[in-house]
């Protein structure tokens, strides 16, 4: 679940280790499609075979160190997302995926303290404010908050990401 | 200020203050996409109202992943690229013509020592084996270049990578950078760029280069760069589309860390499942059974990687338990190695040799693993399912370890091969 805007969020949490690569996020063998809806389905199902079919909107991932590393595959977080999850919250991300997601609008959270082991368990209620990084595990009681995204990307964001950034640069240069 | 060889060619592409941390604007030289990213690329240029590439000799289209078409939602794919290429007349190699990306860019002269390359795909860090800054990116992200013909970089910090000593006649590009994984692990390079330096690094032919940059990501690095020397200049007047202003590190620049380490001393090394960190000897892997054997990729298909193959299997035979396939990363690879011999070698020697592609790396097709299988494999990745079913396992390793295992039936080291 979020609120209007989608900055605030609640969910179950889905809880995973270091080096969550882009070919468990989606396999490469879907990649003869682009379409989110067709990719959905087979989001981490070689190492979580249930994953997909039982996460539910607004939910959240929370991962270990380096998520998202290997291939450039934009289809990783455009899967993710496809699904309704409402944000990832991971110690580090590597750095193409970190970009992709970004530019796609998934919502991402950099927290190791929130990523640390036993934090968060798999199925903690957990409550997330975008806007402000508050991290909260409803089940625990645990209240983390993540570190902000840097200030250029922050500007990236408030122009709506980089689509309309780039349409606007053309607009203006006609 | 000293500047690295990273802060160098950003300096020479942007306006903006070039320090560790500081996000700049650089121009692009060359930006492109393969069969799988392009379609959804086309896509979101349209969504950004781009009418034209920035410059089409500057934009290309590799379709080297899933071609020659595995079925028909490739086909599709493939379709979509061509008829954008055609419309844009950008640069486009059709199958028969084209290779592996990695390997096909720099040997048409499309990647070049200062440049700035950025491509939907993550190994464009192979690029780094030119001096050039080269790295992967998004579909979304490669749209944006093909509009603007620039893209915003976060500089990055620099890891100093020393090799010195001369390593054995065993070792290769490959056992070289996955010792490196194995010491500084799979994110020890996270956000950061990898700049290699050394007397064994002086030494390396250029496709041993283009083996350690292009698995530069697998220690998280956004590029991995050597230092032009007169073999990257003679590397790259011989083939280049244009012209081009290497850039050089200055004595003195301030690095985040040095690595050092002693090339003399590495062994023969693999990475096992499921990360390309995991690195150990050959030797200590030698009980290790096999089904398959991939010889190729965009790691290790070039021209000494087939002939290094080739010298191992020629009077030889493929172990009857293993599958061995070869396939060349290009069609400059495939004709050399049927003008001097190799490609009859392998199939004398009971390997199947297939058409420049991507192949089964990334579990396309031509050689797919099925539950429980294992392959010893010269691409870049072991991840889980990366190809085929999710309990079957891959280990990376040299052409010659990886030729050595198709031998012997088990993970070899190519010193305990009889004669070799």
């Amino acid at each position: 679940m979020s609120d209007a805007n989608g900055m605030k969020i609640s969910g179950k949490a889905w809880v995973y280790g270091d080096n969550v690569d882009t070919d468990v996020i989606i396999p490469a063998r879907y990649l003869s499609t682009s379409d989110p809806e067709r990719l959905a389905p087979h989001c981490m199902e070689d190492i979580d075979d249930v994953f997909a079919s039982s996460v539910r909107p607004g939910d959240v991932m929370v991962a270990g160190a380096n998520f998202g590393c290997g291939s450039s595959r934009e289809h990783a977080p455009i899967a993710i997302k496809a699904l309704g999850v409402s944000c990832v919250i991971a110690a580090s991300y590597a750095r193409i995926f970190y970009r992709n997601a970004i530019n796609i609008g998934l919502p991402i959270l950099e927290c190791p303290e929130a990523a640390s082991a036993g934090a968060v368990k798999k199925g903690d209620e957990m409550a997330v404010d975008i806007a402000t990084g508050r991290i909260e595990n409803k089940t625990s009681g645990h209240v983390w908050n993540a570190a902000p995204a840097p200030e250029f990307l922050r500007g990236l964001l408030s122009a709506g990401g980089l689509v309309p950034y780039v349409r606007a640069r053309l607009e203006r240069s006609k | 200020m000293r500047r690295t060889m990273v802060e160098a060619i950003i300096a020479s592409h942007t306006k903006d203050a070039v320090f560790p941390g500081s996000v700049c604007q650089v121009s692009v030289d060359f930006a492109f996409a393969n069969d799988i990213t392009a379609p959804p690329a086309i896509a979101e240029f349209k969504k950004m109202g781009a009418v034209r590439v920035f410059d089409p000799e500057r934009c290309a289209i590799i379709p080297d992943h899933f071609t020659p078409n595995k079925d028909i939602a490739s086909a599709g794919q493939s379709r979509a690229a061509r008829i954008f290429a055609r419309e844009q007349g950008l640069k486009y190699w059709e199958v028969g013509r084209v290779g592996v990306e990695h390997a096909f860019i720099p040997e048409t002269g499309n990647a070049l020592p200062g440049e700035i390359v950025i491509g939907a795909d993550s190994h464009t860090c192979t690029y780094g084996a030119l001096g050039a800054l080269g790295t992967g990116m998004g579909q979304t992200d490669l749209a944006a270049v093909w509009a603007l013909g620039e893209t915003w970089l976060r500089v990055p910090e620099t890891i100093k990578v020393v090799m010195n000593g001369k390593p054995s006649k065993w070792i290769g590009g490959k056992d070289l950078i996955i010792h490196l994984i194995g010491l500084i692990g799979v994110e020890g390079a996270r956000y950061m760029s990898l700049e290699f330096h050394g007397e064994a690094i002086s030494a390396l032919s250029m496709d041993d280069r283009f083996t350690m940059a292009n698995m530069a990501i697998e220690a998280g690095a956004k590029c991995g760069l050597f230092v032009p020397d007169e073999h990257t200049l003679a590397y790259a007047n011989a083939r280049k589309s244009r012209d081009f202003t290497p850039a050089y590190p200055d004595d003195g620049a301030k690095y985040f860390r040095t690595v050092e380490i002693d090339a003399s001393q590495v062994e023969p090394t693999v990475a096992l499942p499921h990360l390309p960190g995991n690195a150990k000897t050959a030797r200590e892997c030698s009980s290790i059974e096999i089904d398959q054997v991939f010889i190729g990729s965009c790691t290790n298909g070039r021209l000494s990687d087939i002939e290094t193959a080739a010298r191992v299997l020629e009077g030889r035979k493929v172990h009857e338990r293993v599958r061995l396939m070869v396939i060349p990363a290009t069609y400059e690879v495939y004709n050399e190695a049927l003008d001097r011999g190799w490609v009859r070698i392998f199939t004398d020697a009971g390997a199947s040799v297939c058409t420049p592609t991507c192949g089964p790396c990334m579990g396309g097709h031509l050689g797919i693993l099925a539950e429980g299988e294992r392959c010893v494999s010269t691409s870049n990745r072991n991840f889980v399912g990366r190809m085929g079913h999710k309990n079957s396992e891959i280990i990376l390793a040299s052409p010659l370890v990886a030729a050595s295992s198709a031998i012997a039936g088990h993970v070899a080291d190519p010193r305990d091969v009889p004669n070799l």
